[in-house]
């Protein structure tokens, strides 16, 4: 059953960061559970740190670190978001109609971060899973060096179609390097210069192509996009290669 | 006003300042108000132990003569630095820069500005170098041998504003919002190895060079001794000091372009390298190889700029964010999109460049 929604409309401009969530986090108390946010502009922490059911409406540009560490709300950006949006979310959903920046959910245990359109650089770096807890990002256009790098676990998904840079391959510089646990699905193929050393990009089986079917379907919801599209073209997983690829770095074996 | 003895005993603290920079292509001047609003935006970026800005074009009267911006501790500190600058140029005009009292800022040093040129025939010991040598060796001299004196800036048409405060309170000090400007550039620093004095602050510069830098330059101490070398002095004590250097050292001196220029900062990796053509992988090993000294290490997203160009360049594994944003004539450079959106919204395209590629801004004309 849906739960009733008690709306409240902000209008961010120039509102100190600290002033404004003062403000949302006292609207929470007072039951409201759906904020539209307008002329958002470079406040930081929005939502971060809340949880259970609320939504965010955002217009405009939110600042660093949005829903860091939260667990259960749904935020919708429907502009562009800056750095370490996701930092530590253990659960919720970030949908991002534009670009993101650097450091996407960092270090995530759980939840979703879809992003329609480019990605910045160490992109799902340090991501975890635990049991059920299976934290997903999935990045529409391409992304930049490191993406899922020291990965432990959860899924990344790299589209690469709804791009700025055209010229660029789809993921950047040591892409899954250091990862043990977790897996990259990457849309098409990855210029093998870019996978991180030690690791391959392998071919995708029914398995794999149900999860990616499913992550797909949601995404396309989310974003208007048709998933047959997204569908048509084939993956490739990367996957680690050992569950503790520099267990013996610093040891003599 | 000088930095504690012991400033290398200060203890480390996250960092993340912040920079903005914007050029006009068609020298449309911009006023002072468009930079300050956004370095306000992320006024949490800086911890107002320093801020400040760069501006081009904004003494078109005196714009064929050497602007010296000072910074003096003390009376005699003024006088020293006169008796300098009356030895080695003729002194057109000179004033004090204009600021108000405010309340952030409780014991600022003094501020004065000194149009010169270089004398037809200089009789010192600087006599036989070209103009602009002339002009950087006089620089190193004063902040060298004047107790409590630097130069702040020393370019032809431009000037930095700079000190120890946050940058809406350095921009409020400076009466920076009765100026116009093609370019700015702006910071807010949140230092983190070096202290926070008045000369420590962003921009750095050495003839028309500029540049603010949001990281760290961990290569500091090899960089630095590179310069020495090469007659370039660090006195400032923070590491951003040396890459205003090497820019007039590889650019004007060596003939570099800023493209090389910005390679040298910022190398292909070696596995990059190997992958180029016969051309190319002569060309960087050569260039890894002749300029290795000067490479910068650690992180950093910089804006540089002089008086036709503003260029953007990060680390090459880009350890510091950096946006461009464009709309019309005017391109934007900045730490974070909101800044950007803050002063102008609508723009007609924002992306973030590739690590270790420069961004390059000309003027039209």
């Amino acid at each position: 059953m849906a739960i009733k929604r008690k709306k409240k409309t902000l209008v961010a401009k120039r509102t100190y960061y600290k002033q404004f969530n003062e403000e949302i986090r006292a609207l929470v108390k007072e039951g409201v559970n759906h904020f539209t946010i307008k002329e958002c502009n470079g406040q930081r922490y929005i939502a971060t740190a809340m949880e259970g059911d609320i939504k965010f409406d955002i217009h405009g540009v939110p600042g660093q670190d949005l829903g860091a560490f939260m667990r259960g709300p749904h935020i919708r950006i429907h502009n562009n978001a800056q750095d370490g949006v996701g930092n530590t979310m253990d659960a919720g959903r970030v949908i991002i109609e534009g670009m993101a920046g650097d450091v996407i959910g960092y270090a995530m245990r759980g939840g979703e971060i879809f992003i329609k359109n480019d990605v910045g650089y160490r992109v799902g770096i340090h991501m975890k899973a635990y049991m059920d807890h299976q934290p997903k990002i999935v990045v529409g256009g391409k992304a930049g060096d490191f993406l899922g790098e020291y990965m432990a676990g959860g899924i990344i998904l790299l589209l690469g179609m709804f791009s700025d840079k055209p010229d660029s391959p789809i993921a950047g510089r040591s892409l899954g390097t250091g990862m043990h646990g977790g897996v990259i699905y990457v849309r098409g193929e990855v210029p093998e210069d870019q996978i991180g050393p030690g690791l391959h990009a392998q071919p995708v089986d029914s398995d794999d192509m149900k999860i990616i079917e499913e992550l797909v379907k949601d995404y396309a919801k989310e974003l208007k996009l048709d998933s047959k599209d997204i569908l048509s073209e084939n993956f490739v997983k990367i996957r680690p290669f050992s569950h503790r690829p520099y267990g013996n770095l610093y040891v003599a074996c | 006003m000088k930095a504690p003895d012991k400033y290398y005993d200060f203890e480390k603290d996250i960092s993340g300042c912040g920079i903005f920079g914007v050029i006009h292509k068609k020298r449309g001047m911009i006023p002072g108000n468009m930079p300050i609003q956004a370095m306000t935006c992320m006024h949490d970026r800086g911890n107002g132990l320093g801020g400040g800005f760069a501006a081009y074009g904004i003494y078109p009267d005196h714009a064929d003569k050497y602007c010296f911006h000072m910074m003096c501790d003390d009376n005699n500190a003024i006088e020293g630095s006169e008796r300098l600058l009356r030895k080695y140029f003729d002194l057109h005009h000179f004033e004090p820069i204009p600021t108000r009292k405010i309340l952030a800022i409780p014991n600022p040093p003094m501020f004065n500005r000194y149009f010169v040129t270089v004398p037809e025939r200089p009789a010192n010991e600087f006599a036989e170098l070209p103009e602009e040598d002339y002009i950087v060796a006089v620089v190193m001299k004063i902040n060298t041998t004047v107790p409590g004196a630097f130069v702040v800036s020393s370019g032809k048409n431009m000037g930095a504003f700079k000190g120890v405060g946050f940058p809406e309170e350095i921009a409020d000090f400076f009466r920076l919002e009765e100026y116009s400007a093609y370019i700015w550039t702006g910071h807010n620093r949140f230092p983190t190895n070096t202290p926070g004095w008045w000369g420590g602050a962003h921009p750095f510069t050495i003839l028309n060079w500029s540049i603010v830098h949001n990281g760290e330059i961990s290569s500091y101490g090899i960089n630095r001794r590179y310069l020495c070398e090469h007659d370039y002095l660090c006195t400032m004590m923070t590491d951003t000091e040396v890459v205003a250097y090497e820019l007039d050292m590889l650019i004007r001196k060596h003939g570099l372009s800023w493209e090389m220029a910005a390679k040298c900062f910022a190398p292909p990796f070696w596995d990059e390298i190997e992958r180029m053509d016969k051309d190319d992988k002569e060309l960087y090993t050569t260039l890894r190889a002749t300029y290795g000294p000067g490479m910068l290490n650690g992180p950093f997203a910089i804006l540089v700029a002089d008086n036709n160009r503003l260029m953007g360049l990060n680390d090459r594994i880009k350890l510091r964010p950096l946006l461009v944003a464009e709309k019309d004539d005017m391109i934007f450079m900045s730490s974070e999109e909101s800044a950007v959106r803050d002063v102008c919204p609508d723009l007609d395209r924002v992306w973030m460049p590739k690590a270790g590629e420069p961004v390059i801004v000309d003027l039209e004309d």
